[in-house]
């Protein structure tokens, strides 16, 4: 039996890669016009960022989701939009908007929200009473501290400055440096390893906190280092092209419901898969069918938010 | 009495308020105003003041009503959906009936309140394992839900600009002739005092509401449709206030009790005088502009429930 269901699970994943990579080559290639070269140096450059972005939100909502047993949290709900949108801001309000192809700019926004939610990690966790859904609320509040404080100092700030301050804090995968994906990109192998080792460990916390303790996992340790490892996901994520919260939402949530499995491993590898697949077409839907009349994460707030709505309904309507 | 303390305090600082501001008007001419003072008095200050006691007091009884209905310390317009659901009526109003009388708006506004307070009460029922911060997070999830569709026909429209500043809790466009809605929520409250009976036994649980006869889902409904009026009438003439709703009822209740009935008065009051206080920071931190009241509310609110939430958890 068991047999059975990991021989299924093979087949959709592997279903799952013919899909995108179909997709991935139709993004690649469609109305070139000849400019083969050129069209995938540009198309690339994206795909590169979708395939970054899709790993980290997704292995990281499916961690956060798993460690809070709730599916209807992200790891956004920490603060780490609001976060971006203020460290943004102090940026340009010192800087000017002058610098803000610098890639030193992109070090700062991360190491200063791993060193945050890490301050805040160690901060709340350490009480022998372990309350992980107060250190979430506090980073709830925290977040809309600091649109308050961004909001306040977007006031006070120059209009003209203010007015390119806006078009970065959309989300965006067409501004991507090139020079930070390969900066990037061993930080990211990385992290996929280090999610993948705690894939099994993960399978067991999904039982519930009082049965992971039971089978000798040292839950607070644990639960600080995923949360390490989550927040390190998402800041990189959202310094690279910004704030988008229901994208690791809708990925997390399709993937639970196709691969009916709670195996870790293959969550990660079906929720990467689909973003990506989510991620590109998405792209192409944008590009082609929509004539750019509108960006991406527009599209996926759209239909994260529809989603997130339908599944609402159907859960009051399957319980009752 | 304890009870006078902030009435008193409320008094004091809504007379400071009338005489704060960049046109000074002296108290010693009170009775003898000139031209100037008088219109500033009539058609600003005493507009504004008023607005603030009102807005203050049906925020925090707001908060009050919800957390007694959820039985949840942590919920309130801004942690549940609400005003994310007003904001989308506003947004339907301005896309649909763009010439449409505030009056108008604010109804639109209400009935996607209710509805998104209605949804999100009974998402929480089919919550597994009620631990008291995680309704409020789903609730600001559900929120920010809501604030993203908001977001994407916003900027389709482009109309963010015009939503962000109009929404953002402010008084300073405060006027004669456009706040006037704002006194909607008066008779409210005071439908809210005599419901206040049934409020906490609701607050106590559906089974115990049900033995002692009372009607738990019409009483729910009752109280989400006049949080959702004056929420969507708060929102509609002067903008979000953060958290407004969670930390004074949680203060309140720390000093007086649970007894709705006999909170009701000090937490109106309290809301009143804590939104009076921040307007005057507001005005006074960078004379001779003024920075909206949300941010100071904003601000100091967070920091107060970052408090009340770690004080609570050590308990």
């Amino acid at each position: 039996m068991r047999k059975h269901i990991k021989s299924k699970m093979i087949i959709q994943l592997v279903l799952l890669s013919v899909l995108t990579i179909a997709m991935i080559m139709l993004f690649l290639t469609y109305q070139t016009y000849g400019n083969w070269e050129f069209a995938l140096l540009l198309r690339g450059k994206k795909l590169l960022a979708f395939v970054i972005v899709g790993i980290l939100t997704s292995f990281s909502t499916i961690t956060f989701q798993t460690l809070t047993q709730n599916h209807f949290l992200t790891p956004s709900i920490l603060g780490f939009d609001s976060l971006y949108v203020l460290i943004q801001t102090v940026l340009f309000f010192i800087w000017g908007s002058s610098h803000q192809r610098d890639p030193r700019l992109f070090i700062i926004n991360v190491v200063l929200m791993v060193f945050l939610s890490v301050l805040l990690f160690s901060a709340l966790l350490k009480k022998e009473k372990q309350d992980l859904f107060l250190l979430l609320m506090i980073g709830m509040i925290l977040g809309t501290l600091f649109k308050s404080m961004s909001t306040f100092l977007q006031v006070m700030m120059d209009p003209n400055e203010y007015d390119k301050l806006q078009g970065k804090l959309f989300a965006s995968f067409s501004n991507v440096e090139v020079s930070l994906l390969v900066l990037v990109i061993p930080i990211v192998m990385l992290l996929v390893i280090l999610f993948m080792k705690a894939a099994n460990k993960l399978d067991v916390l999904h039982l519930g906190m009082d049965q992971a303790i039971n089978l000798g996992i040292n839950v607070g340790r644990f639960q600080k280092y995923l949360l390490f490892l989550i927040s390190l996901s998402v800041a990189l994520a959202t310094a690279l092209i910004g704030p988008i919260t229901f994208l690791g939402f809708i990925v997390a949530n399709v993937t639970y419901q196709w691969l009916e499995t709670y195996k870790h491993t293959f969550l990660f590898l079906a929720g990467a898969l689909l973003s990506i697949l989510f991620l590109v077409s998405g792209q192409f839907l944008v590009e082609q069918v929509f004539q750019m009349n509108t960006t991406l994460s527009v599209v996926i707030e759209f239909s994260g938010g529809l989603y997130f709505v339908w599944k609402l309904l159907k859960e009051r309507g399957g319980n009752t | 009495m304890k009870k006078t303390i902030p009435i008193g305090l409320l008094i004091f600082f809504s007379v400071l308020s009338l005489f704060v501001g960049v046109q000074s008007i002296s108290i010693t001419h009170l009775f003898q105003f000139s031209d100037l003072e008088q219109l500033v008095f009539w058609n600003t200050r005493i507009p504004r003041t008023a607005s603030l006691i009102i807005a203050g007091a049906t925020s925090s009884v707001c908060g009050l009503i919800m957390q007694h209905l959820t039985q949840n310390k942590f919920v309130s317009p801004t942690t549940a959906g609400t005003m994310d659901s007003a904001r989308l009526g506003m947004l339907v109003a301005m896309l649909f009936f763009p010439a449409s009388s505030i009056l108008i708006r604010s109804f639109i506004a209400f009935i996607f309140a209710f509805l998104g307070t209605y949804l999100f009460i009974q998402l929480i029922k089919k919550i597994p394992g009620k631990n008291q911060i995680m309704i409020p997070l789903v609730g600001v999830m559900f929120g920010n839900i809501i604030g993203s569709v908001v977001t994407f026909f916003a900027y389709q429209f482009q109309l963010i600009q015009n939503m962000t500043s109009w929404l953002q809790g402010n008084f300073a466009t405060v006027t004669k002739g456009d706040y006037e809605l704002i006194y909607v929520s008066v008779p409210i409250l005071i439908i809210c005092y005599f419901f206040a009976y049934k409020f906490t036994i609701v607050g106590m649980g559906e089974d115990i509401a049900v033995n002692v006869g009372l009607n738990y889902e019409r009483t729910q409904m009752l109280g989400l449709l006049l949080v959702a009026v004056t929420s969507s009438v708060t929102l509609v003439t002067i903008g979000g206030l953060p958290f407004l709703g969670v930390i004074i009822p949680n203060i309140v209740s720390q000093f007086y009790g649970d007894q709705m009935k006999q909170t009701l008065w000090i937490t109106a009051v309290s809301g009143s005088l804590f939104l009076v206080m921040c307007d005057i920071l507001s005005r006074v931190i960078r004379q001779p502009y003024e920075v909206p009241v949300s941010l100071i509310v904003g601000v100091i609110g967070s920091i107060i429930f970052i408090v009340l939430l770690v004080k609570g958890a050590k308990e």
